[in-house]
């Protein structure tokens, strides 16, 4: 298969950046979409040119370190796949191929596609984890989670960091991250103890980064490579709601006093 | 010559790490914030021991070459993690997983680390459901289990077919709150490509910047590596793209021994190749073996008539079917270990009787488990690894067996390291998959996960402390030393070396090429003629990379290439030191397979009396052949005999 591809360039994070036109051939169907780049930068290579650099590492759609805007979407045209997952057979033969970074506030371009996502990591540090020290807990047994509860945890869980949310997002929001965050730990019994304090700092930890507030377009959950839905920005906004009202009530009693 | 020391306790073995905990010097906590240790890795043993020394109140270091300590390769981990917890009570203990263990990695592992990762590998369940990781539960509530190869207890537990990411989250989630804290500092996008050692202790790094090409001084009292396995010297393997020998390497050069490098694991599951772009194999996980059923035809015919797309693999009766693992080995069936799986599709594929394109795959095949157990309960065990196939083959499993072939996967070679998972060097230590001491040669499903957290969470933290109660004196150091600026140096001269080789091949081409002759002359079958071959193709390799690599952009920017060349460069050493073990090893245990030595049937034949060893090799300068130690392996507890999954 013969493509034409529209790559952004960008030397580092204080140049101007601009689309720069590229022709790849004789490329397999079944070649994963960083296969058809591994080949343009190998041509590159040794015709003198500059590789395009793009983040990637495990090329098996889990740890979300792969981050192009393909066609405008993030992750490209194929649903529930991260870019390294997608494969040539997605494009027609002879297709042109528009790729871009994520572009977000919070997430400033480190070279050509390559963004730095350290705001994600920030957030997590701000409140998203169960205090527990290595040692002294109970046998794993010790609290039963009901089934249904385990499995939404499971299903919240599952988000790996990638930012496609963010770069899906019209207003550049984090939500469907924190959200997915959030309701993992507040589904389960370990987590609920800190959830409402949790929910505040992250949200808190959200706005200092940069990030915009939802667009409620759905365009998240229609984006995200593991099909995290979008029910746990709602109840995110339930747990956040609820923590400044018990805030609230919890101050109200001691002025009384 | 050093003697090599595992410095094993005295006493039965089941009381051994009791005992070593009550006898080890502890560090008080005013004295704790003195002291200051380098992490090299986030996966699952770099994440847990940073988050586990960090809470103790040590100050820490933590580095990775990722974006985020949360995409280690740790991540990509599908199956489960084990433990003896006897939950379905079907007769498990510590015992039997540390005799499972032992048995399963050939009797090539030290009995002392392997019965304390049985007896720890409870407690690491017990920190990551308090943790918040949502292991699978049964409508009761309570964690459930499935087996895995290589035992005959159900003790395997697991988060669908994302057991690794959940456990790393889990780890990443309890080390963002010791970064949160003040007590761990990261580090990211960082290659750690030097250890400093002063008075022959490790006592720092040099760590390039891969954003800003900066090179790095950072000092330390302690130094742990935790920088994963080096199954990418084969090129293609289920490792991730950066996964990478280098901090490792560079503690080799510096002194630390390097044991069993030729023992790699083949995993009997992967998608198999699909052409010459193919940058990396996926892995479809072992517990897939579990309901699936592997087979080929068992006549010639039906396998041209389906190379030719003349029938379906559905169209081909029963009876003419090979389940090949089920005729070999009754008792084990399907869940043989992984070596033994692996040479069997192998031996199938030689034979002729491989299936798909290219004739090297066989079929793993859910029509029975479907029809048994119901689409939805099929869906609901493997939906995502099922989804995972259907993304990279465009064929559903539902709908037609799956298709596989052997790959790299984990490396059970690594750096020697003693009882206290010490290196040779003092106050240098390897955690997980990169140092060589629990699997022998031939690790067991799920036992990785629970290799790299029992280290991380539960063995150092109480063994760095009996070093570093010693070094409570010791005042920071100085980056500005000699020994620093030596060692930044040597770093900067050899960067700016391959920079200007000023040759016209790209690293990947060196890669590839490197890979092709590891995985024709060290990979699943080996033998005299071509590991003697195997050693001069590698010097020419190195030689004609050292003169001929292309190096695009600069060193004091952002560059992948300069990081690769850096990977690739210690990769071809490594190999060739690979190539050497594996020569040296004439016998056949686990995934090391000599062709001169099996049996009759085609099992490996172990040669105990000579080969009872771990065979760990000491750098001798970059020309001079490497130096063989060997610590002889005492079993005391379990007798050795051939394996058999009959």
């Amino acid at each position: 298969m013969n493509f034409t591809l529209k790559i952004w360039r960008q030397k580092n994070v204080t140049a101007k950046g601009e689309m720069v036109s590229y022709d790849v051939s004789g490329i397999s169907p079944d070649s994963s979409f960083f296969e058809m780049l591994d080949t343009l930068n190998q041509n590159l290579i040794t015709t003198g040119g500059d590789p395009v650099a793009f983040d990637h590492d495990c090329r098996e759609g889990i740890c979300g370190t792969c981050s192009l805007f393909i066609n405008g979407r993030p992750h490209g045209p194929a649903k529930g796949v991260t870019t390294c997952q997608l494969h040539m057979r997605a494009f027609k033969d002879g297709d042109t191929i528009f790729i871009e970074p994520w572009r977000a506030k919070a997430f400033p371009v480190i070279r050509d596609l390559i963004v730095d996502r350290s705001a994600l990591d920030k957030i997590i540090q701000a409140g998203g984890y169960v205090s527990v020290n290595t040692g002294g807990v109970p046998d794993a047994n010790t609290i039963p989670v009901p089934k249904e509860k385990s499995d939404a945890a499971f299903d919240a869980a599952t988000c790996i960091g990638c930012g496609a949310c963010v770069a899906a997002c019209s207003n550049a929001a984090a939500m469907l991250f924190i959200g997915a965050k959030v309701s993992h730990l507040a589904l389960l019994p370990q987590g609920r103890v800190e959830a409402a304090t949790r929910v505040q700092k992250m949200v808190a930890c959200m706005d200092e980064q940069g990030f915009g507030n939802c667009s409620n377009t759905y365009a998240c959950e229609f984006d995200c490579p593991k099909g995290i839905s979008v029910a746990n920005i709602a109840r995110m906004n339930r747990e956040f709601l609820g923590a400044k009202l018990f805030a609230e009530k919890e101050r109200v009693i001691k002025e009384s006093l | 010559m050093t003697r090599l020391n595992a410095r094993i306790p005295e006493g039965p073995v089941a009381e051994k790490w009791t005992a070593y905990k009550s006898g080890s010097k502890l560090v008080n906590p005013n004295n704790k914030r003195k002291l200051d240790i380098i992490v090299i890795g986030t996966g699952l043993a770099g994440a847990s021991a940073a988050a586990s020394l960090g809470q103790l109140g040590y100050n820490v270091k933590v580095f990775c070459y990722q974006d985020t300590p949360r995409r280690a390769h740790s991540i990509a981990a599908q199956g489960g993690i084990n433990a003896a917890k006897n939950y379905p009570n079907d007769g498990d203990s510590a015992y039997r997983l540390f005799y499972d263990t032992i048995k399963g990695g050939d009797y090539r592992a030290r009995e002392a680390n392997v019965y304390r990762l049985a007896q720890v590998s409870n407690q690491i369940i017990d920190l990551c459901v308090a943790q918040g990781v949502p292991f699978a539960r049964e409508y009761s509530g309570l964690l459930t289990n499935r087996s895995f190869g290589g035992a005959q207890v159900s003790r395997t537990f697991y988060a669908r077919g994302q057991t690794g990411q959940q456990l790393l989250l889990g780890a990443y989630s309890a080390l963002s709150r010791q970064i949160a804290a003040g007590t761990v500092k990261l580090y990211n996008r960082r290659d750690v490509l030097d250890m400093v050692l002063v008075d022959g202790k490790a006592r720092g790094i040099i760590a390039r910047n891969l954003v800003t090409g900066e090179i790095e001084r950072h000092a330390a009292h302690a130094v742990v590596l935790a920088n994963g396995g080096y199954g990418n010297v084969f090129f293609l393997s289920t490792n991730a793209m950066g996964s990478n020998v280098t901090p490792a390497w560079s503690a080799y050069r510096k002194g630390a021994m390097f044991a069993n490098p030729s023992f790699t694991q083949i995993h009997p599951t992967c998608i198999p190749v699909h052409g010459d772009a193919q940058s990396k194999l996926t892995l479809m996980s072992e517990s897939l073996r579990n309901d699936g059923r592997i087979w080929v035809p068992a006549n010639m015919a039906d396998v041209e008539k389906l190379r030719k797309k003349q029938i379906k693999p559905s169209d081909i009766p029963e009876a003419n079917r090979d389940y090949y693992l089920e005729r070999r080995y009754p008792a084990f069936g399907n869940l043989v270990p992984r070596d033994v799986a692996s040479r069997a599709a192998k031996e199938r594929c030689d034979a002729g009787y491989g299936v798909g394109a290219t004739g090297v795959a066989v079929f793993l095949d859910f029509a029975d488990a479907i029809k048994r157990k119901g689409h939805d309960a099929i869906d609901s065990l493997y939906g995502n690894l099922f989804q995972m196939y259907e993304q990279i083959v465009a064929e559903s499993p539902y709908d037609t067996p799956m298709m596989i072939y052997p790959a790299v996967h984990y490396t059970m070679g690594g750096l020697w390291v003693d009882y206290e998972l010490m290196t040779t060097i003092q106050g240098l230590y390897a955690i997980g998959e990169c140092n060589f001491s629990d699997h022998g040669a031939n690790r067991l499903g799920a036992s990785a996960l629970m290799q790299g957290l029992a280290d991380g969470y539960f063995v150092l933290p109480y063994t760095i402390g009996n070093y570093l109660a010693n070094e409570i004196h010791t005042p920071r150091f100085d980056t500005a030393s000699s020994e620093f600026t030596i060692a930044a140096q040597s770093v900067t001269d050899r960067l700016k070396q391959i920079k200007n080789s000023g040759g016209k091949e790209s690293v990947d081409s060196f890669h590839r090429r490197l890979g092709k002759i590891m995985w024709e002359y060290c990979g699943m079958a080996r033998n005299d003629a071509g590991l003697t071959k195997a050693l001069a193709l590698l010097s020419d390799l190195r030689q004609e990379f050292s003169l001929g690599v292309k190096i695009p952009g600069g060193l004091d920017e952002y560059n992948p290439e300069i990081e690769k060349a850096c990977r690739v460069a210690d990769f071809i050493e490594l190999g060739e030191l690979m190539v050497r073990d594996a020569h040296q090893r004439r016998e056949s245990c686990g995934g090391h397979f000599r062709e001169e030595y099996q049996t009759s049937e085609g099992e490996a034949l172990r040669n105990d009396d000579e080969f009872a060893f771990v065979g760990a090799w000491e750098y001798q300068g970059r020309d001079a052949a490497a130096g063989l130690h060997r610590e002889e392996l005492q079993f005391n507890e379990i007798k050795l005999s051939q394996r058999s999954y009959k």
